[in-house]
């Protein structure tokens, strides 16, 4: 397998509070890769840090081969890792299809001048955007809400053109936050069908989830962060059944805890 | 063009083709109709046209990008003032207008950028009361560059600035055809400024339907969101600053060769919050609300200038309230219902940054959906 992004001794601080502390890990090409952890356990900033939304005090990551800039979020975006959010972020002015399309900006070309101009490649270009958009939405499922504003889709549809979007800019690593949150049972099953759809089109994920079950069943390996540190990195079979990481979520014994410390 | 033609009350809805031909015509025919009342009347349509393109260009920064700017009006100055600089006897350059007025345009975009740099960061009433110190600092400076070196002549301003010269016709000296019809100058800057509003509607929904386009209103909707999608912020911000600025530069030199003179009053912080308000009238971020909010904030005061005096004298037999009370008054009320009614303004942006028309076989997809 080859090693898709490596996270070297990630370290972060918000004032006295260590929010990370030597975290470590590896994704691999190809696979889904879930994180977990109870509540505040450092999950989104690992995030926030690895997006570039955050600067890690210590620790690099190193993506396909070269570190990735730290605190500039586009240019993580431009190196292949695309985001989504716990709380849906969309545009919300703008429709289900310009939301896609915005997403092509990192990929498309055209400066001011060829856009006032109206030159032959900023229009080419511009229409090879709106059909990759309609495209992706019809990849999401959603292409029959194409010219719906997207503040009024449903909550789950939103979920999905959040996706569509991160899809847009063309990722290599597709990194999710929490994306069944708030979702019921069919709503979950059918993001499952999609998740696995995006990894098996070749794109490797990254899925930061509450819902256990749902992790155990998509993922191909995991890693459990407790309290800023990770207790356990492997498949999800072994996890389960990892002394550190039954404490952590059940809130096991002190000798327990002293130990995932 | 389509959405003024469309925001025609009964008429845009039933036959758009026709409404497209009113808009056409009334915009050609405007000074003609407006003369019947007097030339004035003629003149406050050429400075409405002025209007109309400062309020695109600052409709770019606030609507678009979601920039709230209140000393947008410095970008005039700049733009004025340059081509003051560049063609009157004051420095005695007389560049053609030409030269004269790009210089202003450039100028205005470099002063874009020189606002935009230090105020990335900052969003909402913090960006509003920067800008808005930005505005007056630039009026101060035109008010007191005249000493110890005089750049700006101060307070007296700049006089004989040249008028427009197109290809050598002289437009202020008005067009003669044959010996006893001549064409006032007032309709031929008229016809002027309408082409270089047209051609800034175009340019602007050339942006607006754009990577570009698409970039300030991801911007505007969520700052996050648009930086996880990899927009570069700090460049698109920057970008709008100097292309807002750039319209108000060229509106600028076209003032200052209109009126012939420019002085630092004309670029006060109430000019700042009259464009915006024409915005926020006629509908942020739409263009044909701008442009019908930009012509009805022009042409009231002075219609109240008219009517509210001889009204007041047949009714109460004297004049209660002046005019120009009755003009913030009124103002005022209409903003307030305007809240009240139609939050959104006039014509309620339904801005699209896309032309999904260019999907091929987007149709059949659609009735497989139905």
């Amino acid at each position: 397998m080859i090693t898709l992004l490596e996270a070297r001794g990630i370290g972060k601080r918000f004032g006295g509070l260590t929010a990370l502390s030597d975290v470590s890990l590896t994704i691999r090409k190809g696979e889904i890769y879930g994180l977990i952890g109870p509540n505040g356990a450092g999950k989104t900033t690992f995030f926030n840090v690895l997006t570039g939304a955050y600067t890690a005090e210590e620790g690099e990551i190193v993506f396909n081969g070269s570190e990735l800039p730290a605190g500039k979020p586009h240019l993580v975006v431009e190196a292949g890792i695309a985001r989504t959010f716990q709380n849906i972020r969309l545009f919300r002015e703008m429709t289900a299809l310009e939301n896609v399309m915005a997403g092509h900006h990192i990929r498309s070309r055209a400066n001011p001048f060829a856009i006032l101009l109206q030159t032959k490649h900023a229009k080419e270009e511009e229409r090879l955007i709106t059909e990759r958009a309609f495209e992706l939405l019809r990849y999401v499922g959603i292409e029959r809400f194409a010219d719906t504003v997207s503040k009024n889709l449903s909550y789950g549809d939103q979920r999905r053109l959040e996706i569509a979007r991160a899809l847009a800019t063309e990722p290599q690593l597709l990194a999710l936050d929490e994306p069944a949150a708030g979702m019921n049972a069919t709503e979950t099953a059918k993001l499952r069908e999609l998740v696995q759809t995006i990894r098996h089109d070749g794109v490797t994920v990254l899925l930061i989830e509450h819902d256990v079950k749902l992790v155990m069943g998509l993922c191909d390996r995991l890693a459990v962060l407790d309290f800023g540190k990770k207790i356990a990195e492997d498949v999800p079979a072994m996890v389960q059944k990892n002394d550190a990481v039954i404490s952590a979520y059940l809130g096991g014994g002190t000798h327990k805890v002293g130990a995932a410390a | 063009m389509n959405q003024l033609a469309l925001a025609i009350p009964w008429l845009g809805k039933r036959n758009p083709a026709a409404a497209r031909w009113v808009v056409i015509a009334l915009a050609l025919a405007a000074p003609l109709i407006a003369v019947l009342f007097g030339k004035t009347w003629v003149r406050i349509l050429d400075f409405a046209m002025l209007y109309v393109m400062l309020a695109i260009g600052l409709n770019l920064v606030v609507g678009f990008a979601g920039l709230l700017d209140l000393g947008y009006i410095a970008f005039y100055a700049v733009g004025a003032y340059t081509f003051a600089f560049l063609a009157s006897p004051h420095f005695d350059i007389h560049l053609p207008f030409w030269l004269a007025l790009p210089a202003g345009a450039a100028f205005a975009a470099l002063a874009g950028i020189i606002l935009g740099l230090p105020t990335l960061r900052l969003r909402g009433d913090y960006l509003a009361i920067v800008t808005l110190g930005f505005g007056e600092i630039v009026r101060i400076f035109l008010n007191n560059l005249n000493h110890p070196i005089n750049i700006t002549n101060g307070p007296q301003g700049i006089n004989m600035v040249d008028p427009l010269v197109l290809f050598g016709w002289d437009i202020s000296q008005g067009l003669q055809i044959g010996e006893s019809f001549k064409i006032n100058s007032l309709f031929l800057y008229y016809y002027v400024f309408l082409a270089f509003v047209v051609l800034s509607i175009i340019l602007v929904q050339r942006l607006q339907i754009s990577r570009i386009g698409r970039a300030w209103a991801a911007i505007r909707d969520d700052e996050l969101a648009a930086k996880a999608i990899g927009i570069n912020t700090r460049n698109m911000k920057l970008l709008a600053f100097s292309l807002g600025a750039t319209f108000g530069g060229v509106s600028g030199g076209l003032f200052a060769a209109f009126q012939g003179f420019v002085s630092p009053e004309s670029f006060s912080l109430m000019e700042s919050i009259a464009v915006l308000t024409m915005i926020v009238f006629g509908g942020m971020g739409n263009l044909a609300g701008v442009i019908v909010g930009a012509l009805a904030l022009t042409a009231l005061p002075e219609i109240l200038r008219y009517v509210a005096v001889p009204v007041q004298q047949a009714l109460f037999d004297r004049v209660i309230l002046d005019p120009e009370v009755l003009r913030m008054l009124l103002l005022s009320l209409a903003m307030i219902f305007m809240m009240l009614l139609r939050p959104s303004g006039l014509i309620p942006a339904y801005s699209r940054y896309s032309r999904p028309e260019l999907v091929v076989g987007k149709q059949s997809s659609g009735e497989v959906a139905k």
